[in-house]
């Protein structure tokens, strides 16, 4: 099943004419009506007519989150007021919200990628769709609700909080779908496993999430507590918001609405780009967008691009899950190295916490990392060479996930610092030595 | 028999020792023989106290890496030989010793060895075959 089948599977090679011809059209847009692009890219030298093919795209300057900051709130908008039907902010977790404005155009572009995510994920007119992203100023909620609205579906939007009141709404209308972030999902299940009702009064099928990375254990969790079918989903609100890329039935990467968005894949300490396959920073292109067009944006996401066919008969390149964040990625004797990737080590073993710390030295010209990570499990007390098995265990661990040799240090729990973010975790002392 | 020792994890830091001792200090609980052992970054405590399950908790609830384990402690004379006898009974009988550790008692004339063996039952039999007395926790206090 698709929504727009002819652009959900035209052949890659027309496929890749109708980006560049949208690529220099967007670029000729940005340098007429963004005030911001016209001076970047006549600073760069940039015009359409040097843009012969896609790969030329290197030569655009990039966009970053800290541009979208610097021109907060309306400074990136590339069309009067008067044509801007709707302004979204993200949350702004990190500093000042960064704010996306959509002309009607605009509106009607996003409700057409979600519209054809939905379908690929297997969504149809049957379905009664619960929303339990927050409505509001986030994009999650509005984006879902008017693509879900398009394919024909029946929306509820429950919005997030009062669990209670959003299971009786599943049990009393029958709901067989909901969107949400995969944590909210498990914790739906959860508490719907505590109320008096049987689950057989609960009718999912399929879940639509996104918002939020989620490891293959969370969706199997999640799946088996609702008996439904979950796809990922990925997007982000400087971009237009949900409906930038998202699982179809075969679940083999996330496909990309490429008529609309231009991913490219470059190496994030110097922007340059990467061969196809290989893993890096993502950056994406809007290629129709008329409120708010975004060149080349630093999406800060690693992750890698495959265009393989996929059974579903998409031609859509598909990004793989994302792994890390460029923000966080350490380079250590030249190999990149996500903490994302060393958690994964810890998933699972009993012996010790979750929390870590990350120690980066130089010693002489090499640089070293030890992993600092908290020892719970009494029962290695015994015997020296138990923790000291424990050590080599997690050394050889990392070497295989990292490809590189680190040192492993056993301290008492709680010891080290808990944080809300990831970078905190790191303790880089390369520069001071 | 066997006696109840608390191995505790312990980073080679200034002060980590004090902090240990203050929970049981706090918790009254009195410290009879204590082992420590340390590698370049970390050490394991042994401890034989009077309340073995109450300074457990005490520890963990400090946030503590701690267990409980069944060592022999092994009542010997206080003359020289009278530990050599001891092992040699045990060495006899292939049996090997871990770790031990010594302290003495309000018992005039008496020793107390803390030993660490693989087979606990099988070592208390070899032992007491031979005549050397076994003590039990209360016996320490």
């Amino acid at each position: 099943m698709y929504f727009q089948k002819e652009i959900e599977t035209m052949p890659r090679r027309e496929l890749e004419e109708l980006q560049l011809k949208r690529l220099k059209w967007t670029v000729d847009y940005c340098y007429n009506n963004s005030p911001f692009y016209h001076e970047r890219l006549s600073k760069a030298g940039v015009t359409a007519d040097k843009i012969r093919c896609l790969s030329d795209i290197q030569y655009i300057p990039v966009t970053t989150k800290a541009d979208l900051r610097d021109h907060y709130p309306f400074g990136m908008l590339a069309q009067p007021m008067k044509n801007i039907v709707r302004i979204h902010a993200s949350s702004g977790t990190t500093g000042k919200p960064t704010v996306v404005a959509y002309t009607r155009n605009d509106l009607e572009l996003w409700s057409d990628c979600v519209a054809r995510l939905a379908v690929a994920a297997g969504a149809t007119d049957e379905d009664i769709v619960q929303i339990s992203f927050g409505y509001g100023m986030f994009t999650g909620a509005l984006g879902l609700h008017y693509g879900l609205e398009k394919i024909g579906a029946s929306v509820v939007p429950n919005s997030s909080g009062n669990t209670e009141k959003a299971l009786m709404f599943m049990r009393d209308f029958g709901t067989t779908a909901l969107v949400a972030t995969p944590s909210y999902a498990l914790y739906m299940s959860e508490m719907a496993k505590e109320l008096e009702y049987p689950m057989s009064d609960y009718h999912l099928r399929l879940g639509l999430f996104g918002s939020e990375g989620c490891t293959p254990e969370m969706r199997t969790q999640i799946e088996k507590g609702w008996g439904l079918f979950a796809t990922d989903n990925y997007g982000m609100s400087e971009l237009i918001g949900p409906g930038v890329s998202g699982e179809c039935r075969e679940r083999c990467g996330l496909h990309f609405n490429e008529d609309y968005f231009l991913p490219e894949i470059v190496d994030p300490e110097t922007c340059e780009p990467l061969e196809k396959g290989e893993q890096g920073e993502l950056l994406v292109t809007t290629l129709c967008k008329e409120g708010m067009p975004l060149l080349r944006y630093r999406t800060r996401d690693i992750t890698y691009l495959d265009d393989s066919p996929c059974k579903c008969g998409r031609t859509g390149v598909r990004m793989g899950k994302v792994i890390g964040r460029s923000d966080d990625m350490l380079k250590i004797r030249g190999v990149n190295v996500f903490p994302s990737e060393i958690e994964s080590v810890f998933v699972g073993m009993e012996e010790i916490g979750p929390h870590y710390q990350l120690v980066v030295r130089r010693e002489g010209f090499a640089d070293t990392l030890e992993v600092r990570v908290e020892l719970i499990d009494g029962g290695l007390l015994e015997r020296y060479g138990e923790l000291e098995q424990l050590q080599r265990k997690i050394e050889h661990k990392l070497r295989s996930v990292l490809g590189i040799q680190c040192k492993v240090s056993l301290v008492e729990p709680k010891t080290l610092q808990r944080f809300e973010g990831k970078a905190n975790r790191i303790l880089d002392l390369r520069s001071k030595s | 028999m066997p006696i109840k020792q608390i191995s505790v994890f312990v980073e080679n830091k200034a002060g980590r020792l004090a902090d240990i001792t203050a929970v049981l200090e706090k918790a009254g609980i009195d410290i009879r023989a204590l082992s420590v052992a340390d590698t370049t970054n970390y050490g394991i405590l042994r401890l034989i106290v009077s309340d073995p399950d109450r300074a457990e908790n005490a520890l963990k609830e400090a946030g503590m890496t701690v267990s409980i384990t069944s060592v022999l402690g092994i009542g010997i004379p206080d003359v020289p030989g009278g530990f050599s006898k001891a092992i040699r009974v045990l060495s006899d009988e292939g049996i090997s010793v871990e770790y031990a550790y010594a302290f003495i008692t309000p018992r005039v004339g008496m020793a107390y060895v803390i030993i660490r063996v693989e087979d606990n039952e099988k070592a208390a039999q070899v032992l007491s075959d031979k005549g050397i007395a076994l003590i039990d926790q209360d016996e320490i206090f």
